[in-house]
């Protein structure tokens, strides 16, 4: 199992709000799993997705160089089960940014229908809180390959709207990953 | 400025949401770690809170001064030394450091701040 909880941005305004979508497929194992019989959505995963396209938001803040991890869900709440072939569609705004981490606000719906909503808190690792002895968790190329798998570069743009660029952000190689 | 009741409420509601304790726990004297559970992570969260309520800017280390409990100058054997605890009552004029003074173990600050405490730190906050 591959570790994307999201398929593609359909929105993404730095510092602002993005919106990502996720399509539902009874070809994915856990619908299998969750539930025998009764193939739905784990709200776990939900979360999951919420948290990544949250965590991308965030992470561009910090020119997509810094660790910024998942800290807190401060609220999460669920209204519906998610079903095969159905579309989540996860809207996360920014509600505040810090130099030491971010919370986010987001709603995940199936059309019109409004299935979670959540905050959470994410928080930005920098030497301060080292927790690998300065080697970093991933490589860049890594990031940048899933960044582009998601097309955050295919409709990234700041506030006054000019597009964002992957040449802008440092994600080449620099140094050796644990 | 607020009156004290009313930056109370505030701060109660603060630490209602960020710690998902109930109204009456949370009395001025309470402890944030101590009595209401308070993990390293819910001192990011309160400071959001305590921003947004307050439309305030509180700056890392200024809630709680992690850089002296982690400075070799201020630190020896877990405790904080005399120069130590006087930077302390220097960043933290909204504390009652007195209980800390008497046994200055680093980890006995955190378990030490009550809520009154933060109250205290938003009406110095608000008065600067």
């Amino acid at each position: 199992m591959r570790w994307f909880w999201i398929d593609r941005f359909t929105e993404f305004v730095c510092d602002s709000h993005a919106v990502a979508v996720k399509g539902v497929s009874l070809a994915e194992p856990h619908m299998h799993e969750h539930i025998v019989g009764y193939p739905i959505m784990p709200n776990s995963l939900v979360t999951e997705g919420i948290a990544q396209a949250g965590g991308l938001l965030v992470s561009e803040h910090y020119g997509f160089s810094e660790l910024v991890v998942l800290a807190k869900l401060a609220k999460v709440s669920f209204h519906s089960y998610v079903r095969n072939g159905e579309t989540l569609t996860y809207r996360v705004t920014v509600d505040s940014l810090r130099r030491d981490g971010a919370v986010v606000s987001a709603t995940a719906r199936v059309g019109e229908r409004l299935h979670a909503e959540a905050q959470l808190f994410f928080a930005r690792l920098d030497e301060s809180n080292d927790v690998t002895g300065g080697v970093p968790l991933f490589r860049p190329r890594d990031l940048r390959h899933w960044l582009q798998l998601v097309g955050v570069f295919e409709v990234g743009v700041r506030q006054d709207g000019t597009r964002i660029r992957e040449a802008e952000y440092p994600l080449v190689e620099t140094s050796a990953v644990v | 400025m607020p009156s004290s009741e009313e930056i109370f409420d505030k701060v109660r509601e603060a630490l209602v949401d960020a710690l998902g304790v109930d109204d009456d726990e949370v009395t001025p004297q309470a402890t944030l770690q101590g009595d209401l559970d308070a993990e390293s992570i819910d001192f990011l969260d309160i400071v959001f809170r305590l921003e947004k309520a307050f439309d305030i800017k509180i700056e890392r280390g200024e809630l709680f001064p992690e850089d002296i409990l982690t400075n070799v100058d201020y630190v020896q054997d877990g405790k904080v030394n005399a120069e130590g605890v006087a930077k302390l009552k220097e960043r933290m004029p909204f504390a009652d450091l007195s209980k800390f003074e008497s046994n200055p173990i680093v980890q006995n600050l955190a378990q030490e701040l009550t809520v009154q405490d933060m109250c205290n730190f938003v009406e110095h906050k608000l008065a600067a």
